[in-house]
C-alpha cells in the first residue's frame, strides 16, 4: 500500500509540474515579424507556379513516365521476348506472346508485347529486369486518354514512342 | 431647398442610400478578387488569371457559379430560420454602413447618434450566425453558431469601450464632428488622428473589429479543421453567397468605421475642410476615404494569409483577461486626463 501511494505522489507530483502555467510570451513580436515576412512576398511576387498547359516543366533526371520499346541500329526491336521484364513486374501488366524471330543473331521476339498503362504502377522494374535495354521509361507525363482500352499499349504503339 | 421640399427629405436620401448601396455591392467582388490574388502573392503563387483581363471576370464567374449551384435545405432544418439567417448577416451589415461618413458630410442617415446606431446594428449580425447554425440541424453549424454568439459578445465590449474613449476625446458621437476634430493644418496634423491619440484605443478596435466580423485569425465560427464550415456547413448556392457577401460588407463597413474614428475619416490634414463644400471638395474628400478604406481592407487581408487561426481558449482569454482590462484602463485614464486637462500630445520641439 506505502509503495501504491508513493507511486501516485509521485503522479501528483508530474501532474502538478506539467499544469504549471507557461511563461506567458507576448503575441506582438511574431505576429509584426509574420507580416513583415509576407508583405516581402508580396512585393517580391515570385511565384514558385508556373501557368501549366502552356509553360511546362521539364522532368527531373530519372523522371519514370510511359514505356517505350527501343529499336537496334538495323531498325529491329531490340526485345528478345526473354519474359524477364514481365515477371520482375510486380503489378502484372505485361503480356507477353513471343514467335520464332527470323533473325540469325536471336531465338524469339514478341508477337504481342502489351503494356496495360491503367495497371501500370511506373516503378521501373521492367527496365531494371531487361537484359537486352529493349525497355526504357520515357520521361512522358501528360498521358491522358478517353477510355480504358486506349491505355493498353501494343507493340507497335510502344516502338513508336 | 427647404425641409418641405421633397427633393429634401426623400429623394436626396434616397439616391445616396441607393448610390452607396450599388457602390458598397459592387466592391465586394472587386474585394474577393483582390483578396485572391494577394493571398496567391503571399503564398508564391498566381491566382487567378483566367476569366477576362488578368482574371478580373473571375468574381463573376464565382457569382455565376454560386447562382446556379442547387440550393438545397437539409432534413429537419427550421425551414423559415434557415432561410432568414443569410438575411439577418447581411442587413445590417449594410444598414450599418449608412451613417458612415464617406465625403464631408455625405452619409445615407445623418443623425446625432450614429456611432451608437453601428453598433446596435452591427450586433445584430450575430443571430444570423446564430440562427443559421441552429436551423441547419447540424451539430458541426449549431457549434459554429454557439461560437460565433460568445465571440462576437466578448469582442462587442472591448470594441465598445474603446469607442467610449474616443468620444470621450471628441465629447461628441457624431462621426463628421469625430472627423473634423482629427484634422490639423500641417503635417504633424497627422498626430491629430485617434490611431495616435488614442493607440491603446485603436488597437483594441482593431482587433475586436477582426472578432466581429470573422476574419482570421479569428474565424473560429468557421474552423474548417474541426467543424467542416461552421454555421454555413449547410448553405449552398446564392444563400451561401448571401452570407458570403454580409461577411465582407461587415469588414467594409468595420474598416469603414475604423477610418472614421482613427484615421481621419475623409480629412487630410494639408486639404482644409471647408465650411460650404462644393462638389469638387465632396469628391475629392471621397477619393480620400477610399484610399484609406481600401488601405485597410489591404491590412484585413494581409493578416488574415499571415496569422493561424487562434484557439477557442486563447480567443477567450484575449477577450476577457487582456482586451476588455486594456480597455477599461484605457476608459479611465481618458476620462482622469479630460477632467485634470492633462494633454498628452507628444510636445512639438518648436
Amino acid at each position: 500500500m506505502a509503495n501504491k501511494d508513493a507511486a501516485s505522489e509521485k503522479q501528483d507530483e508530474i501532474r502538478t509540474e506539467t499544469t504549471e502555467p507557461r511563461k506567458k510570451a507576448s503575441f506582438a513580436l511574431p505576429v509584426i515579424k509574420g507580416l513583415a515576412n509576407t508583405l516581402a512576398h508580396v512585393l517580391r511576387r515570385e511565384p514558385n507556379t508556373i501557368h501549366y498547359p502552356e509553360e511546362k516543366r521539364t522532368p527531373y533526371p530519372g523522371y519514370r513516365g510511359e514505356h517505350r520499346l527501343k529499336r537496334d541500329e538495323l531498325g529491329r526491336e531490340k526485345c528478345t521476348a526473354c519474359f524477364l521484364c514481365a515477371t520482375a513486374c510486380p503489378a502484372f501488366c505485361i503480356e507477353i506472346v513471343a514467335e520464332e524471330a527470323p533473325w540469325d543473331d536471336r531465338e524469339k521476339r514478341p508477337r504481342i508485347f502489351n503494356i496495360d498503362m491503367m495497371r501500370c504502377i511506373y516503378c521501373g522494374m521492367c527496365e531494371e529486369a531487361c537484359p537486352c535495354d529493349a525497355i526504357e521509361l520515357t520521361p512522358i507525363y501528360n498521358i491522358p486518354s478517353r477510355t480504358r482500352g486506349e491505355k493498353i499499349y501494343d507493340k507497335e504503339k510502344l516502338l513508336s514512342l | 431647398m427647404t425641409t418641405a421640399d421633397p427633393t429634401f427629405w426623400f429623394v436626396m436620401p434616397a439616391l445616396k442610400a441607393v448610390i452607396i448601396l450599388v457602390v458598397i455591392l459592387h466592391i465586394v467582388p472587386g474585394l474577393v478578387y483582390f483578396e485572391r490574388r494577394i493571398s496567391a502573392w503571399i503564398q508564391d503563387r498566381i491566382g487567378p488569371n483566367r476569366v477576362g483581363p488578368v482574371g478580373l471576370l473571375q468574381p463573376l464567374a464565382d457569382v455565376i457559379k454560386l447562382t446556379f449551384k442547387e440550393d438545397l435545405t437539409p432534413q429537419g432544418a427550421d425551414k423559415w430560420i434557415y432561410r432568414l439567417a443569410p438575411l439577418l448577416v447581411y442587413a445590417p451589415a449594410v444598414l450599418a454602413f449608412a451613417v458612415i461618413p464617406v465625403g464631408i458630410d455625405l452619409q445615407v442617415a445623418s443623425f446625432g447618434v450614429g456611432v451608437i446606431f453601428l453598433l446596435t446594428i452591427s450586433g445584430f449580425s450575430v443571430f444570423g450566425l446564430a440562427f443559421g447554425g441552429w436551423a441547419s440541424n447540424n451539430k458541426y453549424s449549431l457549434l459554429g453558431g454557439l461560437r460565433a454568439s460568445a465571440q462576437m459578445i466578448s469582442y462587442e465590449v472591448a470594441m465598445g469601450l474603446s469607442i467610449i474613449a474616443i468620444l470621450m476625446t471628441a465629447q461628441s458621437v457624431d462621426l463628421n464632428e469625430i472627423v473634423r476634430q482629427q484634422w490639423g493644418a500641417t503635417t504633424l496634423g497627422l498626430l491629430e488622428w485617434n490611431l495616435f491619440q488614442q493607440p491603446i484605443a485603436a488597437v483594441i478596435f482593431l482587433i475586436a473589429a477582426f472578432a466581429e466580423t470573422n476574419r482570421l485569425p479569428f474565424d473560429l465560427a468557421e474552423c474548417e479543421a474541426e467543424l467542416v464550415g461552421g454555421f454555413h456547413t449547410e448553405y449552398s448556392g446564392l444563400k451561401f453567397a448571401i452570407f458570403f457577401m454580409g461577411e465582407y460588407i461587415g469588414m467594409i463597413t468595420m474598416s469603414g468605421l475604423m477610418v472614421t474614428m482613427f484615421l481621419g475619416g475623409w480629412s487630410l490634414p494639408w486639404i482644409e475642410i471647408p465650411t460650404s463644400p462644393t462638389f469638387g471638395d465632396v469628391a475629392l474628400s471621397v477619393v480620400i476615404f477610399t484610399v484609406k478604406l481600401v488601405a485597410l481592407l489591404f491590412f484585413y487581408i494581409w493578416v488574415r494569409w499571415t496569422l493561424p487561426r487562434f484557439r477557442y481558449d486563447q480567443l477567450m482569454n484575449i477577450g476577457w483577461k487582456v482586451l476588455i482590462p486594456l480597455s477599461l484602463l484605457n476608459l479611465g485614464f481618458t476620462a482622469i486626463s479630460g477632467v485634470m486637462g492633462w494633454n498628452w500630445l507628444i510636445p512639438l520641439p518648436w
